[in-house]
């Protein structure tokens, strides 16, 4: 328990120097309203994790003891489950996430240069955010979309056929357009 | 006033992908500005990929096809009478034009049975659904026994199409057999596997099926409790289930007293979070009671001690979606398709570099040449196929010299490769199998679930010896440790993960030997 404490104080004091880190207060009243939701359904703790993250953008270190308790499981357990998934964030990520297909079937139509060009257009490695928080860069084994290789998906859209030059017009259209998000960024002619 | 025009554009998360969903904004707006009524359809795909944006329309003589269509295409279709009656010749003149659907000989040459409805109905319409026969089975299902249910499914052959091919029947008998107060059905809709897509394709064109299939398995082994695992890569799929299950639930075919039989199942879509070993039955089922993904021993069998300690199906999307037709039609209808021990038919997936990637279904027995080169049209980059990689990224890279083999589960398995869920993904000549090999182990480094030692530490080994192959450190040696690494995983692993991680390795060794030959490729070294 020790451990854990240490090392999610570390956390949330690193994270605390990013734009969009969620206040106690908030944590705490949107965290308890998932909980009156959530915590009686079979297997409950998946759920209430991805509703954290969906509500505050991120799992924070301070809403692990609040999700134990009200499970009755330790915070290490919670702490446990929500690093061994790739998608659960333990700090705040850009407004925007994009994640790159690293799989085979992207490999083969050019995924690896993609990645590549991913990483050198927005100057990120992954799991990185960029100095704007606009845009965090995630890698992402396979997307479904193998018969339309590579693939990339942004947000909840999945974009297809990719290479570098649509990729840079994606970003263009995330970083330009800050306040309404278009899921299809090219416009309709 | 002109007749109303009813025209199909998929909303399937491949041609959203590639734009389906701006073709479908320009043409209702064209179709406005000329007063045009169009009853736009938002189907699935037909999986046929490379034709996405593929735009239908019904006309007198069937519905006819044309794609990829862009939006700045749509003028120039609509000129050339796309929403007008116009007489196929006139259509002709298009070069986007494709003809009568069904008669693109890449869907004709199909055995479409647990595809049948994919790109044709609208996915969430239940009227839809029940015109193609949809419910014909759990109709036929609520008049039969349990145990009648069991045998049907015994009957039809059908192997579990996750990838391990278990029989179905065999495993729902276990649960069957096994008493208790609460039984569950799991569907396993983690389809993690890179190159594959039918479960997608299937939730997301056909959702009535896999809930049809569902309730049957719970009818036939008394559960009635249902969940889809499905991973958080596939958001479209996610909001068609919930609305697919929401119209079923309203429609007396979910929840309580089913169609008045007083036979009751519950179903409820559970999301996943990104981790490939969920789609092991095992750690699925401890990831869906909220714990970290683990696999968990066997035995005890999941069939006895399943979900939450009770016994549990634990089913692919496309089993359990087969289940329906094969009680429409009955398992001896299905069963006559196939070869050998593999019954009924396999919806193959094309990916990678191919000219025509998409959804094959058809009968086991077909040759990977067949699908690679016939249906697939060979590599969409032009140059030389190299390498095939069946069954995922556990799966064998195989030569041409293995394309000969007959998609059948025990031909392949017969000669190293695996089946798997189906998919096959092509490489051209450029591909750098040491890079291949190096990228399996570095999966099972980010993917194992940590609880086996010859998984978790061989992987992260398996890496560092390739990359002292790359670079021409003491070569052979370390080619031998590779390989002694490659039994050690194969013999010491606790579930597939690290058990056929070094198939893809191996097979790379093996066939293309030759790319861990090159001479260190340093930046000094290279030309």
């Amino acid at each position: 328990m020790t451990d854990a404490n240490t090392q999610g104080a570390g956390q949330a004091a690193q994270a605390s120097n990013g734009q969009g880190l969620a206040n106690q207060a908030e944590i705490e009243s949107v965290v308890g309203r998932i909980l009156v939701e959530l915590k009686d359904i079979p297997g409950p703790l998946l759920p209430i994790l991805h509703e954290v993250q969906h509500q505050l953008g991120y799992v924070p270190d301070s809403s692990l003891p609040i999700i134990g308790k009200a499970l009755n499981i330790s915070r290490a357990e919670v702490h446990g489950v929500v690093t061994f998934y790739h998608h659960f964030s333990s700090k705040p990520r850009g407004r925007h996430i994009i994640e790159v297909c690293r799989a085979e079937s992207c490999q083969s139509m050019g995924g690896r240069d993609l990645e590549a060009h991913a990483k050198s257009a927005l100057g990120l490695d992954w799991y990185q955010t960029t100095m704007d928080k606009e845009i965090t860069l995630e890698p992402v084994f396979c997307l479904g979309n193998c018969a339309c290789s590579p693939a990339i998906r942004v947000g909840d859209e999945v974009y297809g056929r990719m290479d570098a030059e649509q990729f840079d017009e994606i970003v263009d259209e995330l970083r330009t357009v800050p306040l309404a998000f278009s899921a299809n960024p090219a416009e309709v002619k | 006033m002109t007749a109303i025009v009813k025209v199909f554009i998929p909303r399937d998360s491949a041609a959203l992908s590639v734009g389906a969903e701006r073709v479908s904004k320009k043409l209702t707006q064209l179709a406005a500005e000329q007063d045009t009524v169009v009853d736009l359809v938002r189907n699935g795909s037909r999986g046929l990929f490379w034709l996405e944006p593929m735009v239908e329309v019904d006309t007198p003589e069937g519905r006819v096809a044309y794609g990829p269509v862009a939006p700045k295409d749509l003028p120039s279709l609509i000129e050339a009478g796309l929403l007008n009656n116009a007489s196929p010749s006139d259509r002709q003149a298009h070069p986007l034009y494709l003809g009568l659907t069904e008669e693109i000989e890449y869907l004709k040459k199909q055995q479409r049975l647990t595809f049948a409805r994919a790109g044709i109905i609208d996915p969430v319409s239940l009227t839809d659904y029940k015109s193609t026969h949809g419910y014909d089975g759990l109709v036929r299902a609520l008049d039969m026994s349990s145990q009648a249910l069991v045998d049907e499914v015994k009957d039809s052959g059908l192997r579990g199409r996750g990838g391990a091919a278990f029989p179905t029947g065999i495993k729902w008998q276990t649960v069957l057999n096994t008493p208790a107060e609460q039984k569950y059905i799991i569907c396993n809709a983690d389809e993690g596997d890179s190159g594959t897509f039918a479960d997608r394709l299937q939730m997301e064109a056909d959702p009535f099926a896999l809930i049809e299939g569902m309730t049957i398995a719970g009818l036939a082994v008394e559960a009635t409790q249902g969940y889809i695992y499905l991973r958080e890569e596939y958001p479209h799929a996610k909001d068609i289930l919930n609305e697919a299950i929401q119209v079923a639930e309203q429609n007396g075919y979910l929840g309580e007293n089913i169609l008045d039989s007083g036979k009751t199942f519950h179903l409820e879509v559970r999301i996943g979070a990104k981790a490939y070993i969920c789609g092991e039955e095992t750690a699925l089922m401890e990831s869906l009671e909220g714990k970290r993904g683990m696999v968990r021993p066997k035995p005890p069998l999941p069939a006895i001690e399943g979900l939450f300690g009770q016994p549990t199906v634990v089913n692919n999307v496309l089993s359990l979606s087969t289940i329906a037709i094969i009680l429409a039609k009955g398992g001896k209808f299905y069963q006559e398709f196939g070869m050998g021990r593999s019954r009924g038919t396999m919806p193959f997936q094309l990916a990678g570099n191919l000219k025509y990637p998409g959804l094959v279904e058809t009968a086991f027995g077909i040759t990977m040449k067949e699908l690679l080169f016939d249906f697939g049209g060979g590599t969409r980059s032009g140059r030389p196929m190299r390498s095939v990689q069946s069954g995922g990224p556990l799966g064998a890279y195989l030569p041409e010299s293995q394309w000969h083999l007959e998609m059948d589960y025990e031909a392949l398995s017969a000669e190293g490769a695996v089946l798997g869920h189906g998919g096959l993904v092509a490489f051209d000549d450029t591909v750098d199998m040491l890079e291949q090999a190096r990228f399996s182990m570095e999966f099972c480094v980010e993917e194992s679930c940590g609880k086996c030692t010859p998984c978790r530490i061989g992987s992260t080994r398996g890496v560092e010896v390739i990359d002292r192959i790359r670079a021409d450190e003491n070569r052979d040696d370390n080619l031998e440790l590779l390989e002694d690494l490659c039994d050690t995983m194969v013999s010491g692993s606790l579930c597939a993960m690290g058990g056929m991680t070094p198939f893809p390795v191996q097979s790379a060794l093996e066939h293309f030997g030759e790319d861990f030959q090159k001479p260190s490729n340093n930046q000094e070294a290279g030309q």
